[in-house]
């Protein structure tokens, strides 16, 4: 039997010799996210700004009316630019509205606009089915903006700290730098899309701090092997020897997330699309943070296999001890 | 060596068949009840209230799919409520039990000891006696109720100008109070919620002042909105019968009255009621409400009941009082104040006041379940109807089919024997995932889904890993069974690298999360798990038993 081979036996790609324009690339990108976000903003959705989102279902028409929807709604007193979106299928709609200054602290206000939404749109299309109400106040929504800040930072602090520890901190500095990376384009991208910035999208994130990571990990962990392995190799060459040995894994493992992802993209449940989408984008940027980021920072930390070797071995025995044992 | 001994190879198989079995119940019904609609369900739904009936257009099919494992409230359909207590409420409220204390203590004192000017402001209690000489008397009597407990003290008391009493809540007392508040509205948001009938509600006390309430099923929010944010603090107060309406409008109580508003509902509404302070009875003496229909009028009304002593001061008022009005106050407000027509002597009682049906109902659950300590109100609200969750779950099992079929088929091409070995671990990972949520009473959300099907996607790099590892080695020349160990040698570091920082990043999101990403934390989390033991365990006993059985001299990978 002929097995398939995506990636050919003993590729010598120079990845490395690409590192400085598109380490520039990669500061270009972080710089211009935040650019983005911080110009354009995040379009935050209920969960992070606060108010009312209401999704709603056509159960006879095939296309929701959104204009019309948003001049229904529009008109209702103390209710101002609605957003009114279509929400995966055509004949479902999202409709947004932020709740009003005087709104906060007075739950009763919240309460009555979201009736007053939901007994207008009845009236007006009898055939819409309320699907889901979510309502949040301001107090809460600023409290799950700052736990959202805290988790990120917690955990790419934490996972750097392990690779630290695992390894050495020229490695624990360059995976946190790529998962910076990693987190600003996906901030920048949603600023760029204006897709909806919800909790689902922290999670989304944080998922992709775990598995850019392990992208990263696997690379480094060749990289301090074969540091072990050829101590007169030059490192940049060491590096790209690493990368290639590695790479058919790389491949094989962003396929195999990759297509089990896209039918969950594409036939998924609409209310999941942000969440997959920004997973489906932080595998690429993470397979690219790992390759161009975190080997080549190496470098420029100073990396030699006369430094890292010594304090290795006697790790290096007692993982052998804890293997051992599996 | 590659050889796995006899008891470690049955011990493994066991452990894998005995978690993987616990999906099954899961999995049959799934299977089964699209073919007969809603065995199992059935029995769940006819379980519901009357008030909040649930629409039933087939979704129970669906919510019978999983059975034993927790479906999450976005997939289940349902209300997610977050309720906040305000501790400044709990604060003045404390006050004000605090101001009736003292003045039932000082005038039960002998001689009574005379004071007046009582005011609260800013968080304290002042009064001024009438006479210095009491101030030591008074400081003697006042200490007991300073003390909570006895242990702690929870009040701090200053003299200010020679005889101005001032009363300072200390912290602890404060904590104490706001703790034993929230306990208290744990306890009656369960009552009412049960009284509702619905069926499996959570309700779980989060922090200082918050209360998390989730309710499976539930269609109609507004009402549970509205129940959980009644106080139901029932009162029964004389009507002034000397204020005059010009006064009562402008919001001037004589001497010892109180100014109340009418309920919006009722037929006064706008309008005043000036009723006496002291000598009304509290609803907290309450042991029964219903919802009834007044045979004469045919008015919706309440009927209440007291308890013994509740009902003797009540026939007391009343007989005292026959011809004259009271007034029947509901959280601040006045529902209506009818005439005492004669003394009403059997501790019963009826509570009219321009109810619907509905609004009956729930006011005698609210007063049934007695009064909230402290009012709440809701900070977040998530609504998820049924259908919608429905067909979440349809097409996320499509998405997850379609990934799985192709996640094997690129396995199996790319690795062969060693690819079928890695799906059949796979297949064991998502069944041993399953089970273990069925098992541990975990909640699979829609983003938990999604978990799933990342966990799929990822569970076979540790394969991926490992097999990569024997290509090289047996492209380095190495034998056979001496390739395949250090495939599973070196790839195990890198393995247990990257799964430890995910599970950081996991448990980092379990802990921030709330709700339906919690659920995508845990399967997130216990996927990892799941994964390395098939990945690493199961396969290599399955290729050392291939290798130990054929012995074969080359492998395809």
């Amino acid at each position: 039997m002929k097995l398939l081979k995506l990636v050919p036996q003993d590729t010598n790609i120079r990845f490395l010799k690409l590192r400085v324009p598109f380490f520039i690339l990669s500061i270009v990108l972080i710089v211009g996210s935040w650019a983005a976000v911080l110009t354009q903003g995040l379009n935050y959705g209920v969960d992070f700004a606060g108010g009312q989102e209401i999704r709603a279902t056509f159960t006879q028409t095939a296309e929701a009316p959104v204009v019309e929807l948003r001049q229904v709604i529009g008109d209702i007193e103390n209710i101002e630019d609605p957003i009114v979106q279509r929400f995966g299928e055509p004949n479902e709609v999202s409709i947004r509205v932020k709740l009003p200054p005087e709104a906060e602290g007075n739950p009763e206000f919240a309460n009555a606009m979201t009736n007053a939404i939901v007994t207008e749109i009845q009236q007006s299309y009898p055939d819409i089915r309320i699907d889901g109400v979510d309502s949040v106040s301001g107090k809460v929504s600023g409290e799950f903006r700052n736990d959202a800040a805290l988790a990120l930072i917690a955990a790419m602090v934490m996972v750097a700290l392990y690779i630290w520890l695992r390894f050495e901190w020229q490695f624990g500095v360059g995976a946190l730098f790529a998962l910076f990376h990693d987190v600003s384009v996906t901030l920048g991208l949603f600023a760029l899309t204006q897709l909806e910035f919800s909790l689902q999208i922290i999670a989304a994130i944080l998922a992709i701090i775990g598995y850019s990571l392990n992208d990263t990990i696997v690379v480094y962990d060749r990289i301090r092997e074969n540091l072990k392995k050829y101590r007169k190799m030059p490192l940049p060459e060491l590096l790209d020897l690493s990368v290639n040995e590695t790479l058919a894994r790389t491949v094989m493992t962003s396929l195999t997330l990759l297509v089990a992802l896209l039918p969950l993209l594409f036939f998924g449940p609409a209310s999941l699309f942000g969440l997959v989408a920004a997973i489906t984008a932080g595998l690429f940027i993470g397979t690219y943070s790992s390759v161009y980021l975190a080997a080549p920072l190496l470098i420029w930390m100073g990396v030699t296999s006369d430094s890292f070797v010594p304090k290795e071995t006697e790790a290096d025995l007692q993982e052998k001890k804890v293997l051992g044992q599996v | 060596m590659l050889d796995t001994p006899l008891w470690k190879k049955i011990s493994l198989w066991i452990f894998t068949l005995a978690l993987a079995a616990a999906a099954i119940p899961s999995l049959v019904a799934s299977f089964t009840s699209s073919d007969e609609p809603a065995p199992v369900a059935a029995d769940d739904v006819t379980a519901e209230a009357p008030a909040f009936p649930e629409t039933d257009r087939g979704e129970d099919e669906e919510e019978s799919s999983l059975p034993r494992i927790n479906l999450g409230l976005d997939l289940a359909g349902g209300s997610h409520l977050l309720l906040e207590a305000n501790p400044a409420d709990v604060a003045s409220q404390r006050l004000e039990n605090m101001e009736e204390a003292v003045e039932s203590a000082l005038r039960q004192a002998v001689p009574e000891i005379d004071f007046g000017d009582t005011s609260r402001s800013d968080g304290q209690l002042s009064f001024i006696l009438d006479s210095v000489a009491d101030i030591d008397r008074a400081r003697a009597v006042l200490e007991p109720i300073m003390m909570g407990d006895g242990l702690r003290r929870e009040w701090d008391m200053s003299v200010v100008d020679g005889q101005r009493i001032v009363l300072t809540p200390t912290d602890a007392g404060q904590a104490t109070a706001l703790n034993s508040a929230m306990e208290g509205a744990v306890e009656v948001v369960r009552r009412r919620i049960d009284l509702l009938g619905t069926r499996e509600p959570t309700i779980i006390r989060q922090g200082e002042n918050r209360i998390v309430v989730q309710v499976p099923g539930l269609q109609d929010p507004v009402a549970l909105k509205r129940l959980l944010g009644e106080t139901a603090e029932l009162e029964f107060k004389l009507v002034d019968q000397q204020a005059l309406p010009t006064n009562t409008a402008a919001g001037v109580a004589n001497p010892g009255s109180q100014i109340y508003p009418y309920a919006p509902e009722t037929a006064f509404a706008g309008q005043f009621e000036a009723v006496k302070r002291l000598g009304g009875i509290r609803g907290d003496s309450l042991i029964n409400a219903r919802a009834g229909v007044d045979p004469q009028t045919n008015e919706n009304v309440v009927n209440i009941q007291f308890d013994q002593q509740g009902g003797q001061k009540f026939a007391q008022l009343s007989t005292e009082n026959v011809g004259e009005r009271f007034a029947i106050i509901l959280d601040g407000e006045v529902i209506s104040a009818p005439f005492f027509n004669e003394p009403i002597l059997g501790g019963s009682a009826q509570i009219s006041g321009a109810f619907t049906p509905e609004t009956a109902n729930e006011l005698a659950i609210s007063l049934q379940s007695g009064a909230l300590p402290v009012p709440l109100t809701v900070v977040e609200e998530r609504t998820v109807g049924p259908d919608l969750g429905a067909e979440s779950i349809r097409s996320g099992l499509i998405a997850m089919l379609i990934g799985s079929i192709a996640v094997i088929a690129l396995m199996v091409a790319t690795y062969g024997r060693f690819g079928v070995y890695a799906t059949i671990a796979l297949v064991f990972n998502v069944l041993i995932l399953l089970g273990l949520m069925a098992i541990g009473n975990f909640t699979l959300t829609l983003p938990g889904i999604a978990g799933f099907v990342l966990t799929v996607g990822a569970a076979v790099d540790a394969n991926v890993l490992i097999n990569e590892r024997i290509r090289e080695e047996r492209k380095r020349g190495r034998k056979v069974v001496t390739a395949v160990e250090n495939g599973y040698k070196e790839a195990s570091r890198a393995i247990y690298d990257a799964n430890v920082t995910n599970f950081i990043a996991g448990v980092l999101l379990f802990w921030f999360g709330s709700g339906p990403i919690r659920g995508f934390a845990v399967v997130l989390v216990i996927g990892l798990a799941t994964s390395v033991f098939t990945a690493l365990t199961l396969t290599k006993m399955w290729v050392s038993g291939y290798l130990a059985a054929k012995r074969p001299k080359d492998i395809t990978i």
